[in-house]
């Protein structure tokens, strides 16, 4: 063990003591400088009011990025461009945010962007999201732009506000939760199970109050998109943020995206990015330890994500916990028994969590040369323009649509519903999204959370299915 | 006044209204079809809709705030890791406008507890066995007070709760925390010209 110095320090501490305009003191939070504000059009439009209000401006316009993604139809236009939106007020909504942004002088990447997309897609895309930044959202998701060894996490539309007008925010210091997870994947295991493993083991008010650093060898050998879907959840199991340190792996994503530093700004911003680490001898407030070679392809069976099964296994017994009970009565599932098997309804890949070009062509591997289920409604929703472009490139789209599946235009569609795109009332959907709250999906829609490789077995069986066995019969 | 007008009182007298839940997500609080509005009002309607009706909009008959009296209960008292999920700052609006001025709970997700305090709504975070009692002892007479950071639960005891001293502050004393920020002006120049930003 090495000697503990003081100044040994953590990636959480780096990035925090980076970003003090004003440390805490016994009387008031820390004043924290905001270097990136993402913006979309739901948690906003109070927050614009706001100012408007207060005869105040926004502050730096140069650090603010808005994209449209929650409220937008992924059906394609017609042919005169023609978007048909769920309701006038989602329209509006869409509308406002161009407005606002319009009028403060922010970049919005709209229906007119070739960069447009789902707001936690879009930021790394662009290289907008960079290590050592303090990221900030209308949105929980926001966690997500910690795999880049950026501070981000997500706020409410008052703190919007309080952004926009001073580029910074109040905030009280949280603690640190260490996560270390060590080994190498099973096959056809990915950071969604990684991730929901450790939800279901540390639980959804384990990480509440906490920043989480995720390390280990396990993290080191993942590529961005799934250090992306690690930090992703990190909220689902209440923490404020997720955190990977940068590395190589992260350079190499970035170099050369429109946002990132070029030519010896670039190399200036390695130089600084390699220091954000944590010390040898720092400690977290808390540590937990995952064994990864453990993990199994796995699916949730309740009403939160916490609620977690290997996709084969038996669903825990509800004899102690009056929540469980409740969650099953809601699913329809029984304690004791597996999910394999359990007929599906809709298939839902896309989402912030697993929407990127890895996740459709892990999808794709395994329905390429076969049909989805029949009666079964399959949606792929790409999280970017850029997502999308790249998989046709690639015919991505083709391998989907000759499966029976629909290829929709990007957003965040049925992760959350409020474009229209919902299940119908007692539907089970698989989907590769982040939440399964009741409802989330459509009023009294049931929901098991998945990796893209689950679903994409879950479509062609149309049963809750392990995709281990796809795998195995591609190999022989 | 804080931002939204609603200068909370030091003191709320009120009794309790019970929802013995734990992992009450702000998807239940207010339901995601409800966003795609402009304003922050009007949405006490739309407050645990998928539990009041049924698809149709018709009223359910085993909706967890049946006996509910907003006249008389404008505390509210869940389980354990209320407001988990969604940042979504409809929610406290959404309590709010429904009648609801705190809640009481053992733990509260994050982002939901920086959103009440912002409009507010006080998270009351208290013992599970304080939680038990109220469960076990519906329509209870109790005080939050504020400045004290203390709920007193009627005969049963009072006990004191965690709330950072800035956002009692500025509840008690109606200050503007975005009026406190623009204060720091200088400050916030200063960095930015330390650190080039």
């Amino acid at each position: 063990m090495p000697q503990q110095s003081p100044s040994d320090s953590t990636l959480f501490e780096k990035l925090w003591q980076r970003h003090l305009v004003m440390a805490e003191s016994a009387e008031t939070p820390a004043l924290l400088y905001i270097d990136l504000h993402l913006l979309h059009e739901v948690t906003t439009p109070q927050a614009f009011a706001e100012l408007k209000r207060r005869g105040l401006r926004v502050r730096r316009p140069d650090r603010c990025l808005a994209t449209i993604d929650h409220s937008t139809p992924t059906s394609a236009p017609e042919a005169d461009g023609k978007r048909h939106y769920v309701t006038d007020q989602a329209r509006v909504q869409v509308e406002t945010v161009h407005r606002n942004c319009e009028e403060h002088g922010i970049v919005l990447h709209g229906w007119d962007s070739p960069n447009r997309g789902i707001v936690h897609v879009m930021g790394p895309e662009l290289g907008a999201t960079q290590p050592g930044m303090t990221i900030v959202c209308g949105d929980s998701h926001t966690s997500t732009h910690g795999a880049f060894g950026a501070l981000a996490f997500g706020i409410g539309t008052t703190e919007v506000g309080h952004v926009l007008a001073s580029q910074c925010l109040l905030q009280s210091k949280p603690k640190t939760l260490g996560i270390r997870i060590e080994g190498d994947l099973a096959p056809a295991v990915t950071a969604k199970d990684v991730i929901l493993h450790i939800i279901g083991k540390i639980g959804v008010g384990g990480g509440t109050g906490s920043v989480i650093e995720y390390y280990g060898s396990t993290v080191r050998a993942m590529d961005m998109d799934s250090r992306m879907t690690l930090c992703n959840m990190s909220i689902e199991c209440g923490a404020r943020a997720g955190m990977v340190a940068p590395d190589d792996t992260t350079f190499d994503y970035l170099n050369g995206r429109p946002n990132a530093p070029r030519g010896a700004d670039w190399d200036t911003a390695v130089a600084d990015w390699k220091t954000l680490k944590t010390d040898p001898g720092a400690t977290y407030d808390a540590q937990v330890d995952i064994d990864a070679t453990l993990i199994r392809p796995s699916v949730t069976f309740g009403t939160h994500p916490g609620m977690v099964v290997a996709v084969d296994a038996a669903i825990p017994s509800s004899d102690a916990d009056e929540s469980i009970a409740d969650a099953l009565e809601y699913m329809g599932f029984q304690a004791g028994e597996s999910l394999a098997d359990e007929s599906v309804d809709v298939v839902f890949i896309g989402s912030c969590t697993n929407s990127r070009l890895s996740d459709l062509r892990a999808a794709a591997s395994i329905m390429k040369n076969r049909k989805v289920a029949s009666g079964l409604r399959v949606l792929v929703v790409p999280g970017s323009e850029e997502v999308r472009r790249a998989a046709e490139a690639e015919g991505l789209d083709r391998v989907f649509i000759e499966a029976g599946a629909q290829w929709r235009e990007p957003g965040c569609s049925m992760c959350i519903g409020m474009n229209g795109d919902i299940a119908a009332p007692g539907e089970l959907v698989v989907s590769t999204s982040n939440r399964n709250f009741k409802g989330r999906q459509g009023p009294l829609s049931r929901t098991i959370l998945a990796s893209p490789l689950t679903a994409a077995a879950c479509a062609i069986t149309g049963k809750v299915s392990s995709p281990q066995q796809f795998l195995e019969a591609d190999n022989d | 006044m804080t931002e939204q007008g609603k200068n909370s009182s030091p003191v709320i007298h009120s009794h309790t209204y019970n929802i013995p839940q734990d992992n009450i997500d702000t998807d239940q609080i207010i339901p995601a079809q409800f966003l795609t509005t402009t304003e922050r009002g009007g949405l006490g309607k739309f407050c645990f809709y998928g539990w009041r009706f049924n698809a149709d909009g018709t009223a359910k008959e085993n909706n967890p705030l049946r006996d509910h009296r907003p006249d008389r209960q404008q505390v509210l008292v869940a389980g354990s890791n209320f407001g988990c999920g969604s940042s979504r700052e409809h929610a406290p609006w959404a309590l709010l406008d429904y009648g609801f001025r705190a809640v009481i709970s053992s733990r509260f997700a994050d982002i939901f507890c920086n959103n009440s305090l912002k409009n507010g709504l006080i998270p009351v975070t208290v013992e599970r066995q304080v939680i038990e009692y109220l469960h076990a002892h519906p329509d209870s007479n109790v005080s939050i007070d504020i400045s004290r950071r203390q709920l007193t639960v009627g005969e049963y005891g009072t006990f004191q709760f965690p709330l950072d001293p800035f956002s009692a502050f500025c509840l008690t004393r109606g200050i503007d925390e975005l009026d406190f920020i623009l204060q720091k002006e200088p400050e916030i120049s200063a960095y930015e010209q330390r650190y080039s930003k």
